[in-house]
């Protein structure tokens, strides 16, 4: 690594309108993946006829450690895949769900597509900055919420759509919006509308990295078949980024009407994972590590 | 015609329906037990004369693809579900996945049967955390079960399955860039020929097919290809899903046959348009696909149709506008879309969107200039069929479309030097500026010399 100050930082392109850029700058110490995750990423890797097809979710495995995608694991993924930190970087850069710097625990998005913004997708997510403030495109100071303008999450039916980690909230309007970031704020996670209480991006991100999965987690991959029907052992941690919500709290929803989706959702009350998967990770809040430079 | 029953949607009232029992329990895998007791290339002819077309987008006949596949290369074959729906105003594959995992589950495995593939993929898009999950769950169950894995319902046909999720890239879901994705590279198309058939994952012969179109394919083999290709039209045959979504009274999926009129679907499926205002402009087939007017609620909702009638089928997603929303803004935001997913790779898709956003970034703000009109369908001229992938084609679609329609709109813009459908605010401007980074910065990007007639227009 440079030392700080000897060249200018990198400023790296993401695609995004109009020359926004993202400043990578703080990079955290090493190591970044835990010698369980080392072992889960082995897992992940075998699944695969070719080794490198692993890398989105390795990728995830580093976010769920640690929070975001630092460029220590990055390095780490790329010598565990064999490949170099270039390559790793140059895929990390092009996908939006790999944060590449610290991100807030709940990662806030908003649709803003036609399907939504006709019926006030745009509005929703001007009032979502008013409340978090214009640094909630990136983090805000609490550490809670990245706000993200997101492209059409395929639930139109639903306008306005609003996903916490990736999982949606149906036909919010702006006053459930302002409740929802309150209870976030008071440690409470909304039910979602869909699929339970997302967990933070940790979990989520776990979850992202395949580790729910019970079917192909364990088989190693193998044209010749012979290793097919093995199944995740009991040793296999609860990974799931989602965890149900309180049975009161979705009856007390049910009853009262609020949030649209809650009256048409299905039981989900068989989760595989059960209960184990509600439970917080024990990891300290703090990615590790954070080298204190200002971006 | 005879009563159109739900095909497949017909689970969806059922919760059961999500769990292996209860699909089991109405009729599930049988299509998969008849096509286990046929030869696989028996399989692939009854796909090929029920005239499935691929709903993804492209309307590819599916039975043709599957036999494409060659079978004497020696490498291993495989076939990719694509998972990856993020064209704007699509949402069938979700609603597929969240209410009736398995009837895809079960049109995978018999593709894979068909084309002697032991190693599939389901590519998914990374923001499905739920429905990722359910497929995760429906896959665990069809491996308890034995659809999976050794000895596939009892036969020694052999399948794994993958679930492989993706992390936002609208572009992953064009497929020879959703293989590079799923090869651990950056979602970036690739040069065509060769074609996926031949050399497509780990460059071996890949079958990429949609979601809903392997929904399809249990049905076919459970109750015949005759059967299938007796609902909807000659040529665009069977059931299909068609999303509607915006100024409707009643947004969702719905399920007809294909061929079904716009004016069906909109009016009587979705309930009309909202507030009984008047339909201006709907898209047959999601942002990609040229806009459709009031005029043109009589078309049949097929490929062949909807291409007559100057659009594209598309995925079947029609995204519905009333007489007071602003095409330009519509324009613009889907605009901003393919700015944003614009993979990079190729500089007519690169530029000329970024460069679109800018032009009709000023139109909506009321500082366009007449001008502008031409130079945008110029510009788009410059970017159809000039990259490797049909993004800057989708891309060009509302641009182009909008402005045969609706021309008199974009010189409202300019005449009145604001939106009209819209009180003009300074905050307004604001918000509806996404482009400079900066509100109200549309100058410094501006090439040399136009500042000066933008300072006169502004002036």
């Amino acid at each position: 690594m440079t030392e700080p100050g000897q060249l200018e930082r990198p400023v790296w392109q993401t695609g995004q309108i109009g020359g926004e850029t993202r400043v990578v700058v703080p990079d955290v110490e090493g190591p970044v993946l835990s010698e369980e995750a080392r072992g889960l990423a082995e897992r992940i890797a075998a699944r695969y006829p070719r080794r490198r097809s692993a890398l989105v979710p390795l990728l995830y495995l580093v976010q769920a450690e640690a929070g975001w995608v630092p460029r220590q694991g990055m390095r780490e993924v790329a010598e565990i895949l064999g490949i170099t930190t270039a390559e790793v970087e140059a895929v990390a850069t092009f996908y939006t769900m790999l944060k590449l710097h610290p991100s807030g625990k709940y990662v806030l998005s908003v649709c803003t597509n036609p399907s939504c913004a006709l019926l006030g997708g745009k509005r929703l997510y001007e009032r979502a900055k008013e409340i978090l403030g214009d640094q909630s495109e990136h983090v805000t100071e609490d550490g809670l919420f990245t706000l993200e303008e997101e492209e059409c999450l395929a639930a139109c039916d639903k306008a306005p759509v609003l996903a916490v980690n990736y999982v949606f909230y149906d036909k919010v309007s702006e006053e459930q919006l302002g409740e929802m970031i309150s209870e976030i704020r008071e440690g409470r996670v909304p039910e979602a509308s869909r699929g339970g209480v997302p967990g933070d991006l940790r979990q989520v991100s776990r979850t992202l990295a395949g580790l729910n999965d019970r079917a192909g987690i364990d088989q190693p991959h193998d044209e010749t078949r012979a290793a097919s029907g093995a199944r995740a052992g009991p040793g296999e941690p609860a990974g799931s980024g989602l965890r149900e919500g309180p049975a009161e709290r979705r009856d007390a929803q049910a009853a009262s009407g609020a949030r649209g989706g809650a009256a048409e959702r299905r039981d989900e009350g068989d989760q595989p994972n059960g209960p184990s998967g509600a439970e917080e990770s024990p990891r300290s809040e703090e990615p590790p590590g954070v080298r204190a430079e200002d971006g | 015609m005879a009563e159109f029953e739900p095909v497949l949607t017909a689970r969806w009232g059922d919760p059961e329906a999500v769990s292996i029992d209860g699909y089991l329990g109405t009729g599930g895998y049988q299509g998969l037990k008849r096509a286990l007791g046929m030869a696989p290339t028996d399989v692939i002819e009854e796909v090929k004369s029920s005239g499935l077309r691929g709903r993804g987008g492209a309307g590819f006949p599916t039975g043709t693809k599957w036999s494409f596949i060659p079978q004497d290369t020696g490498k291993p074959i495989y076939v990719v579900a694509n998972f990856d729906e993020s064209e704007p105003g699509t949402f069938n594959n979700r609603e597929l996945i969240e209410r009736d995992p398995h009837q895809f589950l079960e049109g995978l495995i018999i593709c894979a049967y068909a084309v002697n593939c032991h190693t599939a993929f389901i590519y998914t898009r990374g923001e499905f955390v739920w429905p990722g999950t359910l497929l995760d769950r429906a896959v665990a169950e069809a491996y308890d079960r034995g659809y999976l894995g050794k000895r596939v319902g009892d036969s020694v046909f052999q399948l794994d399955v993958v679930v492989h999720r993706g992390a936002g890239a609208y572009i992953c879901g064009e497929e020879t860039a959703l293989l590079n994705s799923l090869e651990g590279l950056r979602g970036q198309p690739r040069l065509r020929p060769p074609f996926p058939a031949v050399e497509g994952l780990y460059a071996s012969p890949t079958v990429i097919n949609n979601v809903e179109t392997l929904s399809c394919v249990p049905h076919i083999l459970d109750r015949g290809a005759h059967w299938f290709a007796s609902i909807g039209t000659e040529k665009s045959t069977g059931p299909g899903i068609f999303s509607v979504s915006g100024k409707v009274e009643r947004p969702g999926n719905y399920e007809a046959p294909m061929g079904t009129t716009a004016r069906e679907l909109i009016e009587e499926r979705a309930g009309g348009v909202r507030d009984g205002k008047k339909l201006k402009a709907f898209t047959p087939g999601g942002s990609s696909t040229p806009f459709l007017t009031a005029d043109h609620l009589d078309v049949q909702m097929g490929f062949d149709e909807v291409a007559a009638a100057g659009s594209l089928l598309g995925t079947k997603a029609m995204i519905v506008l009333d007489e007071r929303d602003c095409v330009v803004d519509a324009t613009l935001r889907f605009t901003q879309f393919y700015a944003h997913e614009s993979c990079g790779k190729c500089t007519p898709c690169r530029e000329g969107t970024w460069w679109m956003t800018r032009v009709l970034g000023r139109m909506e703000r009321g500082i366009g200039r007449k001008e502008d009109i031409d130079l945008m369908k110029e510009v788009g001229q410059n970017m159809l069929f000039k990259s490797f992938c049909a993004l800057a084609d989708g891309a060009v679609s509302p641009i182009d479309s909008s402005i045969k329609f609706f021309r008199e709109e974009y010189e409202d813009h300019v005449r009145l030097g604001r939106c009209p459908l819209k009180e003009s605010s300074p905050e307004l401007a604001a918000a509806t500026d996404r482009s400079g980074g900066t509100t109200g910065g549309t100058a410094q990007f501006l090439p040399e010399g136009l500042e000066i007639q933008l300072g006169e227009v502004l002036g």
